[in-house]
């Protein structure tokens, strides 16, 4: 059973892919300027890895080891738009909100990132438990960039919280600062950058105090983050 | 070497029946679900037309009194659209008219422009686009009260010149962080309203199928 934990704990914490890897900026610094737009490509990002990387391990022993990257790419784009299809015809109200996410997960490379390095190697079990670890992990920090940028750019939490959870959820919105004047920088792109580096500090930060405490683990692994 | 040849093929052929299932299964979906979408579509648009015009401001049945318009450059139409006619004791009220800007930050915006008789406004609400969430998606009445601002608003009020975001010098405010969104927004309306004034009695001409 300590596979499966070494699985939970990468993709949670030690090789998160929104703050170790790095993968997946683009939808990542694009939509967290809320915490409900976060939540919304979180959950949608979380639906395709697990999707991407259970149908890669099954398919794993029949696809040729020098033509998988553009079998990958066939596969998840093939996921993205029967997802999208299928959400717009059957879930149509769900689709109005998670819809305009859809599109921006096929730009997201931490899931051919996992097609590759995880779910092309293992079994269906790990790799569907990996998708969701990893998919966990990248809307945990979705979230909290949301809850970031939102607080500093206009001082509420979970506004617009009722495109999600319906009119009921109108009064879920937590104005934090009366009167705030509204923080431009933090809502644009700059904002997302800075957030998102202060994240990754922190992180960081907190393994370094982790790895001192714990003298056995004598190496600090500083893992260098791909490109994507 | 006929073992590397033999080996290329075999990797091909792979590769190509995986883009030949791959193909076939988003095929398959996209006629599956087509009926289905197209019927979510129509329930939008009905659900639009009754928000722009009230219903106690016209009597007739609204969804047959159509007028089929055309692909129009003016209203940035590239197929054919239905011009839904309002009327009271068979005097005409209002048009309800599907209009596509075609230069949004992502791609086109649909919309559905509700204009009186007189050239008013009766509303405007757009019912398909791909902004950026957070930024652009404000035109979206579910998420910003933005799009509800041209209700009432006709070519002169305001003025002709003035039919623009203030960036460029408008009345209408654009978006922190995205301009080109309502710029394209506002820009389609104002085309719409100088259609519907050339083409007034038009539009509003009784057809052969709606008497």
């Amino acid at each position: 059973m300590n596979a499966y934990k070494q699985i939970i704990v990468d993709g949670l914490w030690k090789n998160n892919p929104g703050l170790v890897q790095l993968l997946g900026l683009c939808p990542l610094l694009a939509v967290t300027n809320t915490v409900i737009n976060g939540l919304g490509l979180g959950l949608a990002t979380i639906l395709t890895l697990v999707a991407s990387n259970g149908i890669i391990s099954l398919l794993r022993n029949q696809i040729p080891d020098e033509a998988r990257l553009p079998v990958f790419v066939m596969i998840i784009a093939s996921i993205v738009t029967i997802i999208e299809l299928s959400m717009n015809a059957w879930f149509h109200e769900l689709y109005l909100i998670l819809g305009i996410f859809i599109p921006l997960i096929v730009t997201n490379c931490s899931i051919i990132g996992r097609a590759e390095a995880f779910a092309a190697r293992n079994s269906v079990g790990p790799a569907l438990l990996d998708g969701l670890m990893m998919g966990l992990g990248f809307a945990a920090v979705l979230l909290l960039l949301g809850a970031m940028r939102e607080l500093l750019g206009q001082g509420t939490l979970f506004s617009q919280a009722y495109l999600m959870f319906g009119e009921g959820a109108r009064g879920l919105t937590i104005t934090v600062i009366e009167d705030y004047r509204g923080f431009l920088m933090a809502l644009l792109p700059p904002g997302a950058f800075i957030g998102l580096g202060l994240i990754v500090a922190l992180k960081n930060s907190i393994d370094i105090r982790l790895a001192k405490r714990e003298p056995k683990a004598s190496v600090v692994e500083v893992e260098t983050p791909a490109a994507g | 070497m006929k073992d590397l040849q033999k080996h290329i093929i075999r990797v091909g052929l792979l590769l190509g029946l995986f883009a030949i299932v791959a193909t076939t299964l988003v095929a398959f979906t996209e006629e599956n679900t087509r009926e289905q979408i197209k019927e979510n579509q129509r329930q939008a648009l009905l659900d639009g037309i009754n928000a722009l015009i009230p219903h106690d401001e016209y009597d007739n049945a609204i969804l047959q009194d159509t007028l089929l318009l055309p692909p129009t450059e003016a209203l940035g139409t590239e197929e054919p659209t239905l011009v839904y006619r309002a009327r009271q004791n068979g005097e005409p009220v209002a048009v309800v008219m599907t209009v596509v800007a075609p230069d949004g930050y992502s791609g086109t915006i649909k919309m559905l422009v509700g204009i009186y008789h007189s050239g008013k406004l009766a509303g405007v609400r757009v019912i398909d686009h791909k902004e950026t969430p957070g930024l652009g998606d404000k035109i979206d009445v579910k998420k910003d009260d933005w799009i509800l601002q041209f209700e009432g608003l006709s070519l002169g009020n305001p003025p002709a010149s003035k039919w623009k975001v203030k960036k460029d010098g408008g009345e209408f405010d654009q978006f922190t962080g995205a301009t080109i969104t309502p710029r394209a927004v506002v820009g389609a309306v104002k085309q719409s309203l100088e259609y519907f004034r050339k083409h007034r009695d038009e539009l509003f001409a009784v057809t052969e199928e709606a008497k």
